[in-house]
């Protein structure tokens, strides 16, 4: 069915700081001694400067490495993206450099989302190329079972039709007014129903259905199923349903739980890109994800990727372990510290300036057509010969660049103190004042090689709007 | 054919306020106090000034915008004022606007006056900047020494100091000027300190502590210039001349291509070669007597020496630690404390060393008197040392 469409390439970001789950159950150990109970494994947070458009960006451009024809379109999966009513999609779009025709579109309103908007791609009928990308960063109450179980990350995959990785055999999806969890608009925090009826007489009983009419659908029987994964349920609920229908339990994805925590829109997305990466040839991987229903997607894989630092078991061992619980909470905005009055600083955005500026905040620079001289960012005359108007488009995001001269800098405000700024040397040639981010407690030394990544610029609390521009990692 | 400036225009009077956490005063009284001291040291009346600039460069910071705040605080009526900006040389900015107006002939009297009121700002360092419109949609925003601790990342990787070393030779530029410091009863700092106690103190911007980077006070400074030939006729003697005045500014290439190393500032090299060449000195390290540099932080002091042809490159941590620029070496630096210990009101700080300079050939330095001071050359650093302005002037007898 749907000839030989299926998934081209994929990729995986999940965000480098992790936090043991006790280190957050012993902060509350003194009012609430349960969270103990929990207390097993880690989960990844988003720094201050990551959301989940910048999540989805790493994910996709992990995603589109390699790949030479790019996508049609792009969507963008998240109950937690940062605008309302501005196209967070787009502003992925203008990170990845697609081109302008490329539709945009955000896909929300459910933890299903991510699953939901592969499905579409690949059933757009059309063979055609898309980009689908699922990213969250969860927001929890201190103090809830949530703030150990929610996590944050972003998977990728490109759809096509033109000898994928895994084929697409077909979906199924279910609807049912069964309402596990809410988050009004507008509502800071989700509000949960008690765990045992959600796994029950929810996930007990709607995913297994799903599943079996999804093996039905396309004709094959569970005992084929090589990789089965489940996204929205709560810890555990995968092995009921893998029960229930017959599937040895060692044919389970890893769920994430204890390592990333439950990334919502994102989380069947990793699932999947778990079981590829653990696929051979011939296997049936089956992804589900429940909530108000359930989702269940299933493929064959046909060519397994080859091991990759763009996947899931890559990010999975990128990490810096954090243990500062009140970290955490200042860097998701829980915790208001006093930063003093170098924080009171304005910093509107002026949006004219931003629509003319769009080259630049897409990291593209220039070639100087008289003289060479690469260069950021592109002004009216050369910066090395002086010439007018002789700058060819020349983007910098992928380009091997060091650190030229660094200092960490400990007055200027800064939510992560202290902040690496330092002047990055590209070897093309060009060099450019930046942040240096994800630096290790040890520094960052004159010489060090770097990456690029899309990063929270500056969020404007009086006006809430978040801002975006790249910054210098050191190089893995 | 350009001949320069050199003595063309002579320093009739200066004056200059006490710098400090002034939370008695405004800027207008700055301006007074400043004023009054090179009014009566010029010995001339208020209304034969011809012209006034001012320098002052925060305008968020209770100077404010125009010609106003200068004509206003010391009632100069119907004369042409001018307020200059550019960064931290805005004061050397305003004396060159004072000195080419007396050597075009223009006028026979020109005021030049800087002052800056930083301590209503409510913070430590200084201020952050008003953004307005700057395009902050891709520079980071930095303090100030982080923006000059990448001259020690640079320097330190040129010449493979390591950090500890590299911290001896800063924490004795910083010890050096709290010495003179001491003895300049106009500055803020006056109070010695125990090397140890510069080295171990807390990291601003790695790897500069808190007694690396300058004080930040409130000031004015102030100089009445005229031609030589009226200061004479006005019956001085011992003359003060302006040898040269000399600006570079950054075109992008430090901060835009990989020219620049960071063990330097181009800026600086740039407006030494063309000072002395203007002032006619060939070797500086013979010629002048003393110097007062932009000792924002103390990596700065230490690659100036270097920048103005002082120190052999890669040698000024050696020189620094040998005494070299101490009140009692070859070439004393900063003997009235410098920014370390007066402050740095921005605009006032470029007059603020020229008045030092003025007071030392005069014989009027009191404790901090040089045997036989003759030529001095005083520079200030704008911006950062990728991007910015330096701005020299060198001051002698006649």
């Amino acid at each position: 069915m749907n000839g030989g469409i299926g998934i081209k390439s994929f990729g995986v970001f999940v965000p480098r700081a992790r936090i043991p789950r006790a280190a957050i159950a012993d902060a509350h150990a003194w009012a609430l001694p349960g969270l103990k109970s929990l207390g097993r494994g880690e989960r990844a947070f988003c720094s201050w400067d990551e959301d989940p458009i910048t999540l989805a960006v790493q994910a996709a451009r992990h995603c589109l490495v390699g790949q030479s024809e790019g996508p049609r379109t792009v969507s963008l999966a998240s109950t937690t993206a940062p605008f309302a009513d501005l196209q967070n999609a787009a502003i992925l779009s203008q990170a990845l450099r697609l081109p302008e025709t490329v539709t945009a579109q955000d896909a929300a309103g459910s933890t299903r989302a991510g699953l939901r908007a592969l499905v579409q791609a690949l059933e757009s009928g059309n063979g055609g190329r898309a980009l689908v990308v699922g990213a969250d960063d969860r927001r929890a109450k201190p103090g809830s079972t949530q703030e150990l179980t929610y996590g944050a990350g972003a998977a990728a995959f490109l759809t096509g039709d033109n000898q994928p990785l895994a084929r697409y055999l077909g979906s199924y999806a279910a609807s049912a007014p069964f309402v596990d969890h809410f988050r009004q608009s507008g509502a800071p925090y989700d509000y949960y129903w008690e765990e045992r009826w959600i796994r029950d007489a929810g996930v007990a009983k709607l995913v297994p259905e799903a599943v079996k009419q999804l093996l039905t659908r396309i004709d094959v029987p569970a005992g084929r199923v090589a990789w089965f994964g489940l996204a929205g349920a709560p810890s555990g609920g995968d092995a009921l349903v893998a029960t229930a229908l017959g599937i040895p339990r060692e044919r389970l994805v890893p769920d994430l739980q204890g390592t990333v925590g439950d990334t919502g829109a994102a989380h069947a997305l990793l699932l999947l890109a778990g079981a590829l990466e653990r696929a051979k040839a011939g296997d049936v991987v089956v992804i589900a994800a429940f909530g108000l229903g359930c989702e269940a997607v299933a493929f064959e894989v046909s060519h397994p990727p080859a091991a990759s630092p763009y996947g899931l078991a890559a990010a999975l061992g990128r990490k810096t372990v954090e243990n500062s619980y009140l970290k955490m909470l200042s860097f998701s905005g829980e915790l208001q510290l006093d930063w003093g009055p170098r924080s009171e600083t304005v910093i509107k955005a002026s949006l004219s300036q931003q629509y003319r500026s769009a080259a630049s905040l897409a990291f593209v620079g220039g070639r100087c057509g008289k003289c060479g001289q690469v260069q950021f960012p592109v002004m009216p005359n050369c910066v090395n010969c002086a010439a007018s108007g002789a700058l060819a488009p020349y983007p910098l995001s992928d380009e091997p660049a060091h650190v030229a001269t660094v200092s960490a800098d400990w007055l200027q405000y800064y939510p992560a103190p202290p902040l690496y700024v330092g002047l990055v040397q590209f070897e093309a040639g060009a060099r450019a004042l930046m942040e240096i981010v994800d630096v290790p407690a040890a520094g960052i030394e004159v010489g060090a090689p770097l990456n690029f990544v899309f990063r929270l610029k500056a969020h404007d609390e009086l006006r809430h709007y978040s801002r975006y521009f790249w910054k210098a990692v050191p190089a893995a | 054919m350009a001949t320069g400036i050199k003595d063309k225009v002579a320093i009739l009077g200066m004056g200059c306020s006490r710098f400090g956490e002034r939370w008695e005063v405004g800027s207008e009284q700055l301006m007074v106090e400043a004023f009054n001291e090179a009014l009566e040291d010029a010995g001339i009346e208020r209304k034969l000034i011809g012209a006034a600039w001012l320098g002052s460069a925060l305008d968020a910071v209770n100077v404010g915008n125009s010609a106003l705040p200068l004509a206003t605080a010391l009632r100069l009526q119907g004369i042409p004022v001018t307020r200059v900006e550019n960064m931290c040389a805005t004061g050397t900015e305003a004396l060159r606007g004072a000195v080419y107006a007396v050597a075009s002939g223009a006028v026979d009297f020109a005021l030049a006056l800087g002052v800056e009121k930083l301590k209503d700002s409510g913070f430590g360092g200084l201020p952050v900047p008003s953004k307005g419109t700057m395009n902050d949609l891709w520079m980071p925003y930095c303090s100030a020494p982080a923006g000059f601790a990448q001259l020690a990342s640079g320097y330190g990787a040129r010449y493979g100091f390591s950090r500890e070393e590299l911290k001896r030779a800063l924490a004795h530029v910083s010890w050096k000027s709290h010495q003179n410091g001491a003895r300049n009863p106009k500055a803020h700092l006056r109070r010695p300190l125990e090397m140890d106690a510069i080295i171990k103190a807390p990291i601003i911007a790695e790897p500069l502590g808190v007694f690396d980077c300058c004080g930040v006070s409130d000031g004015a400074a102030c100089a009445i210039v005229t031609t030589p030939e009226i200061a004479r006729s006005l019956g001085k003697r011992d003359l003060v001349t302006v040898k040269a005045l000399q600006l570079s500014a950054s075109s992008g290439r430090e901060s835009g291509t990989a020219e620049w190393d960071g063990s330097s500032v181009p800026n600086t090299q740039l407006a030494a070669r063309a000072a002395y060449r203007e002032a006619g000195i060939g070797d500086p390290r013979q010629a002048l007597t003393q110097i007062e540099v932009h000792d924002c932080f103390s990596i700065t002091e230490l690659v100036t020496m270097e920048d103005l042809g002082l120190s052999e490159p890669g040698r000024a941590v050696a020189d620094v630690l040998d005494g070299r620029y101490d009140a009692d070496g070859a070439i004393p630096c900063q003997t009235d404390g410098g920014l370390k210990c007066c402050g740095h009101p921005v605009g006032a700080s470029g007059l603020r060393m020229v008045y030092e300079h003025y007071l030392q050939f005069l014989g009027r330095a009191g404790a901090r008197q040089l045997p036989k001071p003759r030529l001095g050359l005083s520079h200030n650093l704008g911006g950062v040392p990728y991007n910015g302005v330096a701005a020299i002037s060198i001051v002698g007898l006649l």
